[in-house]
């Protein structure tokens, strides 16, 4: 299979939901408040959680509890749009894995696990995440990495708006992003620190990024697979070529996000690449008058 | 002409050669370097373009021959345009940069809370002495209950009562004045610890502002806010659970709507680790958090901090803008447990001088109009309102909790307290006293323990202040003058702003 044609599973988006003005439509899809724990059941140091209809604050209670149990692996069946999944976790050995599309802001303010999302994510994955990991396979929403200080986001497909925004790098913590599909406008924007790369896969001729790309980047690298026109570029940025020690740095990463994604790397960076960086880390050092 | 410049000194340093020792002391206290000894005859000489009339020097001169005096120098006079006018017009057609200034609003607006009295007790009415019965300052903050349900359960032969409501986590301060914020970086480490230790002793908060929060405050994490703002510096779990409640802070009094830039040059190696960026490049905070477009978007951001934190207190910390009303009532809809608000008068380590003097509105009219739309909508015990921006004094905090606040916030009076003296050149980064700099030849002429005393002791006369206005209200609860603005009467205010702060005239009765 080639990459650039890799199948990215995409979830159908059912008919809008209809129900009088001003009245919620009874569901139990996302849970409510009150509502029970979901069945768990236990293998080793496995556990396996039923979120179907479990009240966001329930199961995050609940993931806590397992992992405070001892278990190492968390599987979450019939996620449905709980919010702040791994949110605040910490731990180096412990690993989620979602089978579902979970709600936004997964993996907030995370230090150290691993989270795997077999479904498409939502807004604001990874938001001011210090260490971990969060692998994807499916396409990812707006927001993604904001104020990211650490650890490593993989996503399979396309992202929406201002995704890596103010990354920020600190001592040997480099936030690292891989994308595989697309990314819509600002992306990288503010970015202070850290790596994203840009791979573009599947996108037929398109624009692989859209416009502002790095707008008030100070600090970091973007990598792009394949081209990006003047008039996508934020005014704080340059593009150049990638010097032998970004190259080998770009392939370790699309190795790893390869090998999480069953992708052939080589035939990925069978193409070139290219940087994109800022040209000053005081963009508004003269704005004022002193 | 390249190296002229049209501004003239604000102010002019002389030095009384019959009182000087030559001693030097003022050439090495000053942060900007006015004084130069002179080496031949052994006295200084100053450069008054430098002075911003701190009175460092003045206060350490063992002679008392310093004497720094306003420029007397004429100019053609004019209303509209005035000096200071000029002044900027010629600075910025030196430079083409935007002017910057720090602490708050100095110009001649209307000051309210100046035009407020308060109400006594007299004959028909008994006031209360608080030196002799009790007069309680202690507030909660956070949510309360939508009503209370209490259940009888058994005990012994009869029954007791029991609280069946769930209450959420409260912050209770023994004074209804915490501080506001102020991060680590714009002001000293010294600072910080002069504060958190205070508040430890006072019982009441500090807050860490958006730079992180220094190692060394750990052990006073119970009387710590720490602050979520949009450049999430040095925010990580750890951080967020290192004190007794988050504060995402939204916007600032002293520029509502303006992000922040820390320039690199403060960067130092501590504020580096505390803040969790690089020595030396910028610190730049956008504007708008980038995860907070909408209401909907702040509850987001609320509710990730109360999951990361195990559900403590969050603050939301919004400017006064135009619409207040209608925002703060957004915010507590989105599930803010305290709603900080703070007026166009807050102070700031730097801020664009156009957006510090131009925008906003006065805290006295927010508190009003957020305290009555939050009350008319029912939601007003959801959330406590915290007023902060232009509280100058004990009185300053009696009215606004009339107005409706549940607590003040203070911080330029804190940092007047520990020396400041409102020269307003924070930005500057070379503050004399040790207050808003980095450079370790400065910070450390603030000990912290003599900062914490100051702050102690000023923070504790004003309690005794609001004590005793109580006491001659004829209430003995803070509770009681909450919101109450038939206590207030107003002195020169025009109709619209009386009926916007709800408070008659004074010479109206009851």
């Amino acid at each position: 299979m080639s990459p650039d044609s890799a199948t990215i599973r995409r979830v159908p988006t059912g008919p809008a939901r209809r129900g009088p003005i001003g009245a919620e439509p009874a569901r139990k899809v996302a849970g409510q408040p009150g509502t029970d724990k979901g069945a768990v059941s236990h293998e080793g140091t496995q556990a396996r959680i039923d979120a179907g209809g479990v009240y966001y604050k329930t199961l995050n209670e609940q993931i806590r509890e397992e992992m405070l149990n001892g278990a190492q692996t968390v599987i979450l069946e019939n996620v449905n749009g709980q919010r702040y999944i791994g949110g605040g976790l910490s731990g180096e050995d412990v690993r989620v894995v979602i089978n579902g599309v979970p709600g936004n802001d997964l993996a907030t303010f995370m230090t150290g696990p691993t989270l795997i999302v077999n479904e498409n994510a939502q807004d604001g994955v990874a938001n001011t995440m210090n260490s971990g990991l969060v692998v994807i396979n499916g396409d990812a929403g707006d927001v993604l990495g904001y104020g990211m200080r650490g650890g490593r986001l993989y996503v399979r497909g396309d992202v929406g708006y201002r995704v890596g925004i103010h990354m920020k790098a600190y001592e040997d913590q480099r936030p690292a992003m891989v994308i595989g599909g697309k990314a819509r406008d600002f992306f990288g924007e503010y970015m202070a620190g850290g790596e994203l790369v840009l791979l573009g896969l599947g996108s037929d001729g398109e624009d692989i990024v859209g416009s502002y790309l790095g707008t008030g980047m100070h600090g970091g690298v973007i990598f792009v697979r394949g081209e990006v026109a003047e008039h996508q570029l934020g005014k704080e940025v340059s593009i150049a070529p990638l010097s032998a020690a970004e190259q080998s740095r770009v392939e370790e990463l699309v190795r790893d996000f390869a090998g999480w994604m069953g992708l052939d790397a080589e035939e990925i960076l069978e193409r070139r690449f290219i940087k994109i960086f800022p040209y000053t880390h005081r963009p508004y050092g003269k704005l004022y008058a002193y | 002409m390249a190296e002229v410049t049209f501004t003239r000194p604000e102010f002019r340093v002389r030095i009384d050669k019959e009182l000087c020792q030559q001693c030097g002391r003022c050439a090495h206290q000053c942060g900007w370097g006015v004084h130069k000894m002179d080496e031949e005859t052994g006295y200084p000489v100053p450069d008054s373009s430098k002075c911003g009339a701190c009175h460092r020097c003045v206060t350490f001169c063992p002679a008392q021959a310093i004497l720094v005096e306003k420029n007397p120098l004429a100019y053609k006079g004019s209303d509209s345009f005035s000096p200071e006018l000029r002044k900027a017009v010629w600075r910025q057609a030196e430079t083409g940069g935007v002017l910057l200034a720090g602490m708050g609003n100095d110009k001649p607006y209307l000051r309210i809370f100046d035009h407020l009295l308060l109400d006594a007790c007299q004959v028909t009415n008994p006031s209360i002495d608080p030196l002799r019965e009790p007069m309680e300052l202690r507030t909660f903050l956070g949510r309360k209950p939508d009503k209370v349900e209490v259940e009888y359960v058994p005990d012994g032969d009869g029954v007791k009562p029991k609280l069946k409501t769930e209450m959420d986590r409260l912050l209770q301060i023994e004074t209804p004045i915490v501080f506001g914020g102020m991060s680590y970086g714009s002001v000293s480490l010294n600072v910080h610890r002069s504060l958190a230790m205070a508040a430890k002793e006072l019982g009441t908060l500090m807050n860490t502002g958006e730079g992180g929060l220094h190692a060394d405050l750990q052990p006073y994490q119970d009387n710590i806010v720490v602050q979520c703002a949009s450049g999430r510096f040095g925010v990580h779990a750890d951080y967020l659970n290192a004190g007794c409640a988050v504060e995402i802070k939204i916007g600032q009094g002293a520029k509502p709507g303006i992000g922040g830039h820390l320039p690199g040059e403060k960067i130092n190696e501590e504020v580096s680790v505390t803040r969790m960026i690089p020595q030396g490049t910028d610190a730049l905070s956008p504007a708008p958090h980038h995860d907070i477009y909408s209401i909907e978007d702040l509850r987001q951001l609320i509710y990730a901090l109360k999951e990361a934190t195990g559900y403590k207190p969050v603050s939301v910390k919004i400017a006064a803008v135009h619409n207040v009303a209608a925002i703060a009532s957004g915010v507590v809809r989105a599930g803010a447990d305290i709603v900080y608000l703070d007026g166009f008068r807050g102070g700031t380590g730097a801020a664009p001088t156009v957006i510090r003097d131009h925008v906003g509105i006065p805290i006295e009219l927010a508190i009003s109009v957020v305290d009555q739309r939050l009350r008319d909508e029912g939601i007003r015990n959801r959330a406590s309102v915290i007023a902060a921006g232009g509280i100058r004094s004990s009185a300053d905090v009696a009215k606004a909790i009339a107005l409706g606040a549940d607590a003040c916030a203070i911080g330029s009076a804190l940092l007047v307290a520990l020396g400041c003296h409102l020269c307003q050149k924070c930005h500057t980064g070379s503050c004399s006293w040790g207050i808003c700099t980095q450079k370790p030849e400065l910070t450390r002429r603030l000990d912290p323990e003599w900062g914490a005393e100051r702050i102690v002791n000023l923070v504790t006369a004003w309690s005794h202040e609001i004590a005793e206005i109580l006491g001659a209200l004829g209430v003995n609860a803070v509770e009681s003058l909450r919101g109450s603005h038939e206590r207030l009467r107003s002195l020169g205010l025009d109709q619209q702003t009386q009926e916007i702060l709800g408070v008659k005239p004074a010479g109206i009765g009851h």
